[in-house]
């Protein structure tokens, strides 16, 4: 477990950078976590990351086929929104666990 | 794997000649975690892989339950009739409570997550089957030379499947 000063708030998170506390998270945080990922966040982007959440919170194991049919985005936009990766850099802006999914 | 760039893994090029669904679906899975890592992938179906991207054919491919000492079945057991619809069947109910789509599902995600999906011309001239035949997010139907010339650039892998 790390600790980690990201806008301005000290947060706790694994060796990859991913929040192990959704608790902590709020939109400057993942709006860094996005800069560092070269994502620039559209309220497109936002609405994923507001999915993934209530997924997490839900205990739904987050698959790239359910993203694709949750009404949010298909799996193009996904790709395109969040390039080189789009479940995991989308759950680490997300403040979300790294998924564990092949899928 | 959170840096792509950094291990020089940037393309991920599988040959599928078969068309046993455990080996489909080793292929697509494999495909499809590249793309999931950010890294490039591209599939070529030769020979029987063929029948995965044959719109008739790809709803209804089955798992090999003879000569798959993995089945841990007799061999002649496994060839009486409905052995490799049910041992299909299973897979297949298995493969869903884990959130892997059924083929032609998995087929349309790979496209839109940028795989590219190419038929072999000498195995499509072989069997006689028309690109109409194909599913249509082909990207085309490629010579074995024309699929090596997209595999020459630095961090490229080849798998046979």
């Amino acid at each position: 477990m790390n600790e980690k000063t990201v806008a301005g708030y000290c947060i706790r998170c694994n060796d990859q950078g991913y929040l192990t506390d959704l608790e902590q998270w709020n939109r400057e945080i993942g709006l860094e976590i996005a800069e560092e990922e070269n994502i620039t966040m559209t309220d497109k982007h936002w609405e994923v990351i507001e999915y993934l959440q209530n997924q997490c919170k839900q205990g739904v194991a987050i698959t790239i086929r359910k993203v694709g049919k949750s009404g949010v985005v298909d799996i193009k936009q996904f790709y395109q929104l969040f390039p080189n990766g789009p479940l995991k850099k989308a759950s680490k802006i997300a403040g979300i666990p790294k998924p564990v999914s092949c899928i | 794997m959170d840096n792509p760039e950094k291990n020089g893994f940037k393309k991920m090029m599988l040959i599928l000649s078969k068309a046993t669904l455990e080996n489909v679906y080793a292929c697509f899975i494999l495909a499809n975690g590249a793309r999931m890592e950010g890294i490039e992938s591209e599939i070529f179906f030769t020979f029987f892989g063929l029948e995965a991207i044959q719109k008739k054919k790809l709803k209804d491919l089955h798992v090999a339950t003879v000569g798959n000492p993995a089945m841990h079945m007799p061999t002649m057991l496994g060839g009486l009739p409905g052995m490799e619809a049910l041992a299909t069947r299973m897979i297949k109910s298995e493969m869903e409570k884990l959130d892997i789509p059924p083929v032609d599902e998995f087929l349309e995600i790979l496209s839109a997550s940028g795989t590219k999906l190419w038929g072999c011309k000498l195995a499509l001239d072989m069997f006689k089957i028309k690109k109409e035949d194909l599913i249509d997010d082909l990207d085309g139907i490629l010579t074995v030379g024309e699929f090596y010339e997209r595999a020459q650039d630095e961090g490229t892998h080849l798998m046979f499947i």
